[in-house]
């Protein structure tokens, strides 16, 4: 597939979001049972808002990928049958959760829904930021769905797909946590760095395991079942079009073998091994540069990761333009 | 329930596009608008067709076959390309299985043509919306046009009758009859898309011909031995008047 770089910064940047948020609601968990002690003022209101930029962000990116933006509403219509549908719909619930709860969390309205003596879960700032993970882990299945479903995409039918979508998503958030909590509240680093290299760790097993899996794969259509022709020896002479069309420019990278392998180098780099030694040396050194850096880098490897995600995938209809 | 659909005989293409070129002649003039083309007469020409024909080799040389290969919409009875659009403008008419975009409601996701194994989906870039082969819905069920005109563009076009078209649910029509005699078969039957569209394969046409077909034994000619004897120095009463 020829990777659209809309939705390689869609992905990447909401999957951060989702997981940032996810990383605020972990140390409110932890706090509420009286595991960490809660940070102070400002912490989840300007967190929650990072976040919501990022989701904006990935919002904005989505709108390059379409022929027709102003009519993008109509695409909430058809959630029974369309994970992308229901991607639509779960982004703006998930946008809206994540900024009621950095509202509240910022004018300090956190009432007890269940009476004072009720347990810490009935405070209105935890069950709007529990809303707000099922939102969030249901946004991170329609991502992954959206390429997973497609049956004859084989490098993307396999449940791999969501839980990679999932993890890249939770790993990053993490990370950009560690980073932005060395400025904000330093005595939470450790926490969240330890999350962000366990997380990085969880995602490397699970790509591992799909690239492995793709390297295998057996490709259930061929030029034979393509034309319905049974013969081992076919040649393509001509592919009905002179200057190409999109069907050459939709569903092929354009890139070389080589280029290919070398991004696949590039983002096992770059998402897995630099964070982690930078999130620990920044632990360590209590850098948020260095956190920050760590941050960073992982983004760029994760581009690349979702270049390579797309590029790798072959579609059938490609039997059908054997020589491009 | 009707299905509408193309049989192709690819015993009988020889590759003309003369179906492609009345598609794009038919299509872009329609209500919908034009098929964008960009550099018609540039370098690298491109735009979007309904319909294209491919060529391929088979066999090794010299023992090959040319095999035209032509290549459209294929109107699945289960279309994977309809249940992931998520505005509901790609859907199957209920009355005539035909699988249309409603170019009003596409948002030019790209989506479908990424559901769809065949390759049968081409955006326009112009317009920004998904086409596809719509099997000419806006003629086939024209009054106004003789009833004989009421197929596909591509049909008419033919000049080998490679392409038929009708109802694949009818066990009667000329299409059934032809998939169900001739060995018609879908494309990648491996997705379980169940194309309606059906191709024929090639086929060797061969003739023996035996020697007693050519000098017939049982020759009623010469078996009945009542040839017309004409005597040549008989006269006539034109041979008077001739010289
Ligand atoms: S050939 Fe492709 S576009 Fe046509 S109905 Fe089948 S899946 Fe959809
Ligand atoms: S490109 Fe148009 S028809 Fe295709 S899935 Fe998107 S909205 Fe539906």
């Amino acid at each position: 597939m020829h990777p659209a770089f809309s939705v390689i910064f869609l992905t990447t940047l909401i999957g951060a979001g989702q997981g940032l948020f996810l990383a605020l609601m972990t140390v409110q968990a932890y706090a509420d049972i009286g595991a960490l002690a809660l940070p102070e003022g400002s912490y989840f209101g300007t967190n929650s808002m990072i976040a919501l930029a990022l989701l904006v962000a990935g919002l904005i990116a989505s709108f390059f990928h379409l022929g027709h933006p102003e009519r993008a509403w109509r695409s909430a219509a058809m959630w029974r049958t369309s994970w992308l549908s229901r991607e639509v719909i779960a982004l703006p619930i998930f946008m809206g959760l994540v900024f009621v709860y950095g509202l509240l969390h910022y004018l300090g309205y956190n009432p007890n829904l269940f009476g004072e003596n009720a347990p810490p879960q009935g405070e209105l700032t935890y069950l709007v930021g529990l809303l707000g993970v099922v939102a969030a882990f249901a946004l991170f299945i329609c991502t992954g769905m959206i390429y997973g479903c497609l049956k004859f995409l084989q490098e993307w039918n396999t449940p791999l797909t969501p839980i990679n979508y999932t993890l890249f998503g939770i790993a990053s958030g993490f990370t950009l946590a560690t980073a932005l909590t060395a400025w904000m509240a330093p005595t939470l680093v450790n926490f969240y760095g330890g999350w962000a290299i366990a997380f990085t760790v969880l995602a490397f097993i699970t790509r591992s395991a799909s690239l492995i899996r793709n390297q295998r794969i057996k490709h259930r259509s061929t030029l034979a079942t393509a034309i319905g022709v049974r013969h081992a020896q076919i040649q393509q002479k001509a592919q009905g079009a002179m200057g190409g069309s999109f069907n050459t420019r939709e569903f092929f990278h354009g890139k070389t073998a080589a280029f290919l392998k070398s991004i696949k180098w590039v983002f096992l780099v770059l998402v897995f091994p630099v964070p982690v030694l930078l999130l620990a040396l920044g632990l360590q050194n209590n850098s948020a540069t260095l956190l920050g850096l760590a941050f960073a880098i992982q983004y760029v490897g994760l581009l690349a990761e979702r270049w390579f995600f797309f590029a790798q995938a072959k579609h059938p209809q490609n039997l059908y333009y054997q020589t491009i | 329930m009707t299905q509408l659909a193309l049989v192709i005989d690819l015993n009988v293409c020889v590759g003309c596009h003369a179906c492609v070129t009345n598609c794009k002649q038919w299509n872009t003039s329609g209500e919908a608008g034009p098929l964008v083309d960009e550099n018609p007469y540039g370098k690298d020409p491109t735009g979007t067709f309904f319909n294209r024909v491919q060529t391929f080799e088979v066999g090794e040389f010299p023992h090959t076959e040319t095999v035209h290969f032509p290549k459209s919409c294929l109107h699945c009875e289960d279309p994977p390309c309809v249940p992931v659009c998520p505005t509901g403008a790609s859907y199957k008419r209920e009355e005539d299985g035909i699988v249309l975009v409603d170019y009003d409601k596409c948002i030019g996701c790209k989506y479908c043509a990424w559901a769809c194994p065949y390759g049968a989906r081409e955006i326009d870039e112009k317009q920004k919306v998904m086409k596809k082969c719509t099997l000419c819905v806006d003629r086939i069920y024209d009054e106004s046009l003789p009833e004989p005109e009421r197929k596909p563009a591509c049909v008419l076009a033919c000049p080998t009758s490679a392409r038929l078209f009708g109802d694949v649910h009818d066990p009667e029509s000329e299409v059934s009859i032809a998939i169900r005699e001739q060995g018609g078969y879908p494309l990648m039957p491996e997705w379980g898309t169940q194309p309606s569209n059906h191709y024929l394969p090639r086929r060797k046409t061969k003739m023996k011909i035996h020697k007693d077909e050519l000098v017939r034994v049982d020759n009623p000619l010469k078996k009945d031995g009542h040839l017309p004897k004409v005597d040549e120095n008989e006269s006539f009463l034109e041979d008077s008047a001739s010289w």
